[in-house]
């Protein structure tokens, strides 16, 4: 048979999706077991047991210094960030993407304007940012916002631009205008493909939250990592990587639920 | 008198003639079959009449008035496909052929609303859709779903229904039934019907007048020097398919001299 026709079965698809988790977390015990059998004290590589002993104290135990329970608390100020960054820019990226889709004459006058500026790289302006904002929230959420919007922006206008001509010429025979067009056509096709677009952008904007707080910060998963670094803490840096991980695993996994009940209309099955 | 009057028109992309020195004059009521080869400019004068496009010359009056230079409510449109709002129901596509023009916002007050629901199921039972009132257009077959357009498109009450190869999609068993219901639904509202169609069966099935796009003149060595026009129409009620070839151009003006073609420069 050939290679393309071999598919697996039930149980051999679950098994084959794990196999990979399994073989890195194999190789990460082996590793650190011969790094720990030349160096009892080896710090690169701590052993699993000792990551579950780290993360559970993390999770559990109020910090000496400041009394808060480090996991949540940098939790909650990383992801107020990240939302309000994701928020502000899907909100400008819905009005700005309809907007430059649906009228041509803002397509000519804003379509370069948005793809030279989604060329800027976002982390060569933090500076400016830090400049502008000081080292509070803003600069932080600003970065977020100001990395995505663009991309979001041209990705939305793309997707309105590419609505059939004929639903468009439909709503103008039904006597619509050029508003209604977007808030009853354009809008309810275009939020599924905005939180599409968002799932996408998500990896960037956990990107510039980090870089964000590792700079300037005094709470966060990302301020976190880039501090304990200096004491070589592998193991709060290995917990935090892995939550880090989830958090937007779990995050990815929320948003494509709520496009896909966005779009019911889409399916076929009534 | 006459509903819907074309004189003279033009239309020409980027300097190519796609239709030319088209003459139609249509009386309120009647159903014009639109046929031709492919490529010959029925979408396209299809488009015009809808004012999707503009002519580059020439006139389309509907009841007396030139066309404004975008569609609006007194022509409906339905196309063969796209036509209803997809993520919209059943129901809601029939309302929103009430509440879109409402006003700027497109929204209507409670009131009016629920007028326009009654409406609306009313129209579903009369097109038999009623039991799929809340589903969404893509659990539809297509005859459903242009049983639905052509609804939606009448609830708006234009003045004049174009039909762009609305049945081309379907079986034939539902393309008789959707000539019926079309058959059905233009008696109860009396409007100007211009319909395209790739099927003659169909156009003189339903027609009260069969026009036929083609090209007049034809250059063999520059195929696109020349463009479409009517070239018969034919009376479809009374059976008058012509035994003897017609006149070429009847419709015509007198052939006026070839426009002077841009030469190549050096």
């Amino acid at each position: 048979m050939r290679w393309i026709n071999r598919r697996p079965g039930r149980a051999g698809a679950v098994g084959l999706a794990l196999l990979p988790f399994v073989l890195v977390i194999a190789l990460y015990a082996a590793a650190s077991e011969a790094r720990r059998a030349v160096n009892p004290a080896d710090r690169l590589l701590p052993a699993p047991a000792q990551l579950i002993e780290t993360a559970t104290r993390l999770a559990s135990e109020p910090d000496r210094r400041s009394g808060r329970i480090l996991l949540w608390s940098d939790t909650a100020a990383s992801l107020q960030r990240l939302a309000a960054g994701v928020a502000i820019a899907a909100g400008i990226a819905l009005v700005a993407g309809l907007a430059i889709g649906l009228l041509p004459l803002l397509q000519a006058g804003l379509g370069g304007f948005v793809a030279a500026v989604s060329m800027v790289p976002p982390l060569a302006v933090l500076p400016i940012l830090f400049i502008v904002f000081g080292l509070g929230e803003g600069a932080k959420i600003a970065l977020i916002a100001i990395g995505i919007t663009p991309f979001l922006i041209r990705d939305l206008a793309a997707r309105t631009a590419e609505i059939p001509r004929e639903q468009l010429v439909k709503a103008q025979t039904l006597g619509a205008s050029s508003l209604a067009i977007a808030l009853h056509v354009a809008l309810p096709q275009m939020l599924p493909r905005l939180i599409g677009a968002v799932r996408l952008a998500l990896g960037p904007a956990w990107l510039f939250l980090i870089a964000a707080e590792a700079i300037a910060s005094d709470a966060g998963l990302g301020y976190r990592i880039f501090l304990v670094r200096r004491f070589f803490a592998m193991d709060v840096i290995l917990v935090y990587v892995l939550w880090i991980t989830a958090l937007a695993f779990l995050l990815d996994l929320a948003l494509r639920w709520l496009a896909r009940r966005l779009s019911r209309w889409a399916e076929a099955a009534p | 008198m006459s509903h819907v009057s074309v004189e003279n028109l033009h239309l020409a992309y980027a300097g190519r003639p796609v239709l030319e020195r088209v003459n139609l004059s249509v009386s309120e009521g009647e159903f014009v079959s639109i046929v031709g080869a492919s490529g010959c400019g029925k979408s396209s004068f299809l488009r015009l009449l809808l004012d999707q496009e503009r002519p580059t010359r020439g006139t389309i009056t509907v009841a007396g008035a030139p066309l404004k230079g975008e569609p609006d409510r007194s022509r409906g449109i339905v196309f063969q496909r796209y036509s209803v709002f997809p993520h919209m129901t059943v129901r809601g596509n029939l309302i929103a052929a009430d509440s879109l023009g409402a006003n700027r916002l497109g929204l209507l007050g409670p009131r009016a609303r629920r007028a326009a629901r009654a409406r609306a199921d009313e129209a579903l039972d009369r097109i038999g859709l009623a039991h799929v009132a809340d589903a969404y257009p893509a659990a539809l077959s297509g005859g459903m779903q242009q049983r639905l357009a052509i609804a939606q498109a009448l609830a708006a009450r234009p003045r004049v229904l174009l039909l762009d190869e609305p049945f081309g999609a379907l079986d034939p068993g539902t393309r008789t039934a959707m000539h019926g219901f079309l058959d059905e639904m233009r008696r109860a509202t009396g409007m100007t019907v211009f319909m395209v169609s790739h099927d003659l069966a169909e156009a003189f099935k339903l027609g009260d007048r069969v026009v036929v796009f083609d090209k007049p003149r034809w250059d063999p060595h520059d195929p696109t020097a020349y463009g479409a026009t009517i070239t018969l129409d034919l009376d479809a009620r009374t059976r008058a398919i012509p035994d003897t070839p017609p006149q070429e151009t009847p419709h015509a003006a007198p052939l006026a001299p070839p426009p002077p073609r841009p030469r190549a420069a050096g």
